[in-house]
């Protein structure tokens, strides 16, 4: 395998790692986050201090993904307070806080970044088994959650929250489970990029990278764990499978926005499944 | 005769409104109690304060007991309030089973951990089956809420609210835009709930029902209970035909 090829499968499990475990918040739970970027980059950088401090992977990784859930339940405890499209504004301004913070903060190498992460020992194609990974590890554990009676719930408190609190949810107790859970495995997916690339600077984790995951989740079918996993995949390829596409990339993935919400709301899983019954049938 | 639900003095204004005024009510347990009283007199607002949906401004809420005035709708419920609303709201992408099925798992819900490690959902499908048999949705069960008509959506919502295994029902309006017979058969179920053994507080508009399965009536006008006994004394007593008719009319006549 050519670096190349191994750096775009590592980037590509990132990538699923992030959208399926926003799709947790937002497909399973109802609450609409446009700052997974801020979650993302908070373990990224949590792990790489880590990392550089003690040389140590696990303790690293693990950083990252209890500094991205804290800072998920912190954020989900304000999703308690505002609802729906006030939500989805108050987690841009989070992203925007932390994008903020961060370029000011000279411990954490302000516009530089950090660089000089430590590899984490196991090589390129190690890094990118690690990554596949923990990338089918969440989908699996989105499959199970979702199967589960928390998925059950969150259904529930996604539809409805009032109607769920009269069958005795406490809705915010699920909220922020949501939060916690996608949160964690967005800091999680910060600390394994972090060591990918040994040099983050906070440009990886602004505003349009939370709009992007966003874009996957919806584009994929929001809810859907198999049509998020797809559609993260193919919005990470297509930029490098058409080259010239990759300067108007914004531009592509707004279109696509537009038309799955315009033409097939249920995103890439409805058109799968209603092309698997047009085919069932003779 | 226990006291399963005890309200005292409740109040609550809204803005200029005072919506109900020191409205105090003890209900025994087994009791079938109608709530009415004219359109704005506040039973809603009484029935919503019970469900703790909304905080009354003074008084207190107690249950089988237990002081529930600061407890939050969902802790209530898990000490046996249920509670349907009177625009029905059942889960429109689940099944009509599923609806059902979630809150007969009202006892893993409590904790989202809990909840997180519960796969298995043959015992509160069991359940949710009988219930559904029980008001009348049997065959119903796969088909999508949003797909039933009114009729049956009031149904499913006294389904979901018996798989939540209450000792007090509360009922608001659950017969409201129903045809005669409909409002019959619906009137009729929960009475059958209520005789095997439920304590079920009904606020309703359809007075002919009303007065056919309640054993009690209480009437609240202009946010004060001002009538409270059995359905003939009820209905003889000439200060709920002056609720109802209004003050001028009855004077006059």
């Amino acid at each position: 395998m050519s670096a190349y090829e191994i750096s775009l499968i590592s980037v590509i499990g990132i990538n699923v790692m992030l959208a399926v475990s926003l799709n947790m918040i937002s497909g399973f739970c109802g609450q609409i986050s446009l700052g997974h970027g801020a979650f993302y980059g908070a373990g990224a950088y949590a792990a790489a201090l880590v990392a550089v401090a003690t040389h140590n992977l696990i303790l690293a990784l693990a950083a990252g993904a209890i500094v991205g859930s804290l800072l998920g339940i912190v954020v989900g405890f304000a999703s308690l307070r505002v609802r729906s499209d006030f939500l989805a504004i108050t987690t841009i301004g989070v992203n925007f806080l932390f994008t903020g913070f961060v370029r000011k903060q000279s411990w954490l190498g302000g516009e530089m970044g950090i660089s000089a992460i430590p590899t984490s020992g196991l090589g390129a194609s190690g890094n990118m088994a690690l990554i596949i990974g923990f990338a089918i590890v969440t989908v699996a554990l989105s499959l199970y959650i979702n199967s589960s009676w928390m998925g059950f719930t969150f259904r529930a408190v996604s539809e409805d929250e009032d109607a769920a609190t009269t069958l005795a949810i406490k809705a915010s107790s699920y909220k922020l489970a949501a939060f916690g859970i996608g949160t964690a495995l967005a800091g999680l997916a910060g600390g394994l990029y972090a060591y990918f690339t040994q040099f983050i600077t906070v440009d990886a984790f602004d505003f349009i990278v939370s709009v992007m995951l966003l874009a996957m989740v919806v584009i994929g079918g929001i809810g859907s764990t198999w049509g998020v996993t797809a559609a993260a995949i193919v919005l990470t390829l297509l930029p490098e499978a058409i080259r010239f596409l990759n300067d108007y990339r914004l531009l592509v993935f707004g279109g696509l926005l537009v038309l799955v919400i315009r033409l097939a709301p249920g995103g890439m899983a409805e058109l799968f499944k209603g092309l698997l019954s047009r085919t069932a049938k003779p | 005769m226990t006291v399963v639900l005890a309200l005292t003095d409740i109040s609550i204004r809204f803005g200029g409104v005072q919506a109900l005024q020191d409205a105090s009510l003890a209900v025994a347990e087994g009791e079938f109690i109608g709530l009415i009283g004219p359109n704005g007199a506040g039973k809603t607002t009484l029935l919503r304060i019970v469900a703790g949906i909304l905080r009354a401004d003074s008084g207190r809420v107690v249950l089988r007991g237990a002081d529930v005035t600061g407890d939050g709708t969902a802790a209530r419920v898990r000490k046996g309030l249920a509670l349907t609303h009177q625009i029905v709201r059942p889960f429109r992408s689940m099944t009509v089973l599923d609806n059902v099925v979630l809150a007969a798992g009202y006892h893993l819900t409590s904790d989202p951990w809990r909840a997180l490690i519960h796969v298995d959902r043959r015992a509160e499908i069991e359940r949710a089956m009988a219930i559904l048999a029980k008001v009348g949705l049997a065959g119903n069960e796969r088909k999508h809420a949003a797909a039933l008509p009114l009729g049956q959506l009031k149904r499913l919502e006294l389904a979901r609210a018996l798989a939540l295994d209450p000792s007090v029902l509360l009922l608001d309006e659950p017969l409201a835009g129903l045809n005669q017979t409909e409002a019959s058969q619906q009137a009729d179920a929960i009475a059958a709930v209520n005789a095997e053994g439920t304590t079920v507080v009904l606020v309703e508009h359809n007075l002919e029902q009303v007065v056919r399965v309640c054993r009690r009536i209480a009437v609240l006008n202009a946010g004060e209970v001002v009538s409270d006994g059995s359905p003939t004394q009820v209905m003889a007593d000439p200060v709920v035909r002056e609720a109802y008719v209004g003050d001028e009319v009855a004077a006059h006549a």
